[in-house]
């Protein structure tokens, strides 16, 4: 049966606020990547493009049999990733609400699309379930890869744990499809510590779902010769070579970073900030991202109980850079604590840029190649930091 | 909807540049053929007035061709990649979607899925122009797989045999010995065999042609959009020469379009039975259309 005529789930359509904040919510024993596709299946998405490796997590798969309850639209397996994230851009320009994911390699095959979704315009939500992606050749989880999507424009999100993933993917859409963004947002997480281990989740019933997607309030109309202003192209200005094709090239990528910008009051309204903040009168804190911070949430617990002046920042959005909210966190902290899943550290590199005293941030401890984070490794460093000894029992 | 869409209101036409007024007033927006079809492209302000293509370029011939013989133009969306092709392209009156390189047959697939979720009951037509490079070197992974995935829109290959807009270095489509940039000892393999790919992929409907007659071009053109309506994927393989890069003198464009046409771009059309089938109603659709038209004519004038 052709999917237009294909008869979809009969549901209670909300706002983005009741569904995430009001509407009653049950408890559930879930993957990471079963959470990102129960997210999906709430949020009225049009249309979802899969491919299966390089690798994937379970979470495109599991869309498919949200498709096929019913809850989305039009489904297809696509050919590899730049097939996949085009095609993800050429649907969007008909004006539907979509959703695909990646992992590592698969997001770097994909990334010449994803790059310019921003600049296209294409407020579509991708999720990013982390893994190896440097040779030779591994499947283990490692965030470096989010390295390499940080400086497109496109909005970026890290959940912690499984309630974060479902959580962030469905604020995801009411992020991207705002008036005064419009662009991509990623939902990223760990692969594997999150997307392969059960945690407790939170949910709404399924018969509530998202507004669906209106191509009529879209900032940029849908190139669908229906949704007005016409947008008939006589000339194609900006592939020219002259000051005035530059010129309309700075200012669209000035406005892409606007948009990135702008998403910011968005992630306050249904993620409560960008940041969150345990024991703002700490000395050290551990600041992390992404499953990071449930090592650091550990590690942080572990100091309470010995009595340090210890607190938590857990960073959820990479970009925008919650630069302003974590130079205002840590304005009296002596030594701020970065672990991370990958061996350059690019959120310590982040943190650094965002205080006038980078002096402070210690480099790590880092885990990569798919190593597992010890909250021993952490200890360590709040200790060494203290000026206390501590014993490394690994 | 879609007349509407580029109708603009009386009130406002006067604060709209000249070219677009004129452009909806006189030009092929929900006119047949007859009256706005390429053998009137002179006295209709026709789809594409102008390019930035090189003197004597038979591929901008070619576009302004595909534009005039467009069935429906107010519901056309064109996709293409980078290339001179797309110069022309995205001159023309039809929303054209320019996408990163080679990815214009996976931009059409999610396109067309969604034009079918969001419009089930209208004919949209989704048609990539891209060139030898495009098509069957970067992108041919999309564009093979567009068509095995049996994705309903039309596929035109503007080959010239060469990446022409880079500064002419050999294609996949370049024919073998001959010497190019990137090929400096001469190509050492053939022409990629496109319209046996295109087949062998599930393709219903597909043409190689060197479109030197106006009217037989246009009627492909419009067999292929037809097709991939209702069908499946189509495919017009067509040869537009690049004259700079082959130094074919302006005035011998022409005569080498005939020249190829009795040799790399024999004249070769396959269809399977059903596109057989919708060719045959539509076009005789169209006679009686055009008939009962003279014959009112006529009655008019009697």
């Amino acid at each position: 049966m052709s999917p237009n005529k294909r008869p979809m789930l009969e549901k209670k359509l909300v706002d983005m606020n009741y569904l995430l904040k009001e509407a009653p919510r049950e408890q559930h024993f879930i993957t990471g990547a079963q959470a990102m596709a129960e997210a999906v299946k709430r949020a009225s998405v049009d249309m979802a493009i899969a491919y299966p490796i390089t690798p994937q997590s379970e979470v495109m798969h599991l869309v498919g049999d949200v498709f096929a309850a019913g809850h989305i639209k039009e489904y297809y397996r696509a050919e590899e990733e730049l097939g996949t994230m085009s095609a993800i851009a050429g649907a969007s320009r008909a004006g539907v609400r979509l959703f695909t994911a990646t992992s590592g390699p698969g997001l770097l095959r994909g990334l010449e699309a994803i790059v310019s979704w921003p600049g296209h315009r294409v407020p579509a939500v991708l999720g990013i379930l982390t893994r190896v992606v440097n040779a030779p050749l591994s499947i283990q989880p490692d965030n470096i890869e989010m390295a390499y999507m940080m400086h497109c424009g496109a909005v970026m999100l890290h959940a912690e744990n499984q309630q974060d993933t479902f959580d962030y993917t469905l604020a995801a859409f009411a992020i991207a499809e705002k008036v005064d963004v419009y662009i991509p947002v990623a939902v990223a997480t760990e692969g594997f510590f999150v997307t392969h281990a059960k945690g407790y989740v939170d949910m709404m019933s399924e018969e509530l779902a998202y507004t669906p997607f209106d191509p009529v309030a879209a900032p940029v109309p849908a190139m669908d010769n229906e949704t007005p202003p016409a947008r008939i192209q006589r000339d194609a200005p900006v592939q020219k070579s002259n000051f005035m094709s530059y010129l309309i090239h700075s200012v669209w990528q000035q406005e892409i970073w606007d948009s990135n910008s702008r998403a910011m009051k968005y992630i306050y309204e249904y993620l409560g900030g960008p940041i969150e903040v345990q024991n703002p009168e700490a000395d050290v804190f551990v600041v992390a991202s992404g499953c990071a911070a449930a090592q650091a949430r550990e590690a942080w617990r572990y100091a309470q109980e010995d009595g340090l002046s210890v607190g938590l920042i857990k960073v959820r959005a990479i970009r925008p850079f919650p630069k302003n909210e974590i130079a205002d966190a840590v304005k009296n902290a002596k030594a701020l604590i970065v672990p991370e899943h990958n061996i350059i550290g690019w959120l310590s590199t982040e943190i650094k840029a965002s205080i006038p005293n980078g002096g402070i941030v210690v480099d790590g401890p880092r885990v990569y190649g798919g190593m597992t984070l010890p909250v021993e490794l952490i200890m360590k460093e709040l200790y060494t930091a203290l000026g206390l000894e501590y014993e490394l029992n690994l | 909807m879609s007349l509407k869409y580029i109708t603009p209101a009386e009130r406002f036409k006067k604060y709209l540049p000249k070219d677009y007024v004129e452009l909806v007033d006189y030009g092929p927006f929900g006119k047949t053929q007859e009256e706005a079809g390429p053998g009137n492209m002179g006295q209709f302000k026709e789809l594409m007035e102008e390019h930035p293509m090189c003197s004597g370029c038979w591929m901008a011939y070619y576009i302004r061709l595909i534009f005039a013989s467009l069935p429906c133009p107010e519901e056309t969306v064109t996709l293409g990649t980078a290339g001179c092709g797309r110069l022309a392209i995205s001159q023309a009156a039809v929303p054209f979607i320019y996408g990163n390189y080679g990815d214009q047959n996976a931009m059409a697939s999610g396109l067309t899925r969604a034009f079918r979720l969001r419009f089930p009951d209208k004919t949209k037509d989704v048609i990539t122009i891209a060139g030898d490079g495009g098509t069957m070197d970067i992108g041919f992974s999309m564009t093979m797989h567009s068509w095995i995935r049996g994705e309903k829109f039309t596929t035109i290959m503007l080959d010239n045999e060469v990446y022409g807009n880079t500064g002419g270095q050999s294609s996949g489509m370049s024919p073998q010995g001959v010497i190019l940039k990137m090929a400096p000892m001469g190509k050492d393999f053939g022409k990629m065999p496109a319209t046996a790919l295109a087949q062998a992929a599930g393709c219903v409907y597909t043409v190689r042609m060197s479109p030197t007659n106006i009217k037989k071009a246009a009627k492909i053109i419009r067999r292929a959009i037809f097709v991939a309506r209702e069908v499946g994927p189509t495919f017009i393989h067509a040869y537009t020469s690049c004259n700079i890069e082959y130094s074919i003198p302006t005035e011998d464009v022409f005569q080498d379009a005939k020249d190829k046409e009795k040799t790399r771009f024999q004249f070769e059309e396959y269809m399977t039975d059903e596109a057989k089938a919708v060719i045959e109603r539509v076009e005789e659709e169209e006679k009686t259309a055009r008939k009962a038209k003279k014959a009112a004519s006529k009655a008019e004038v009697n």
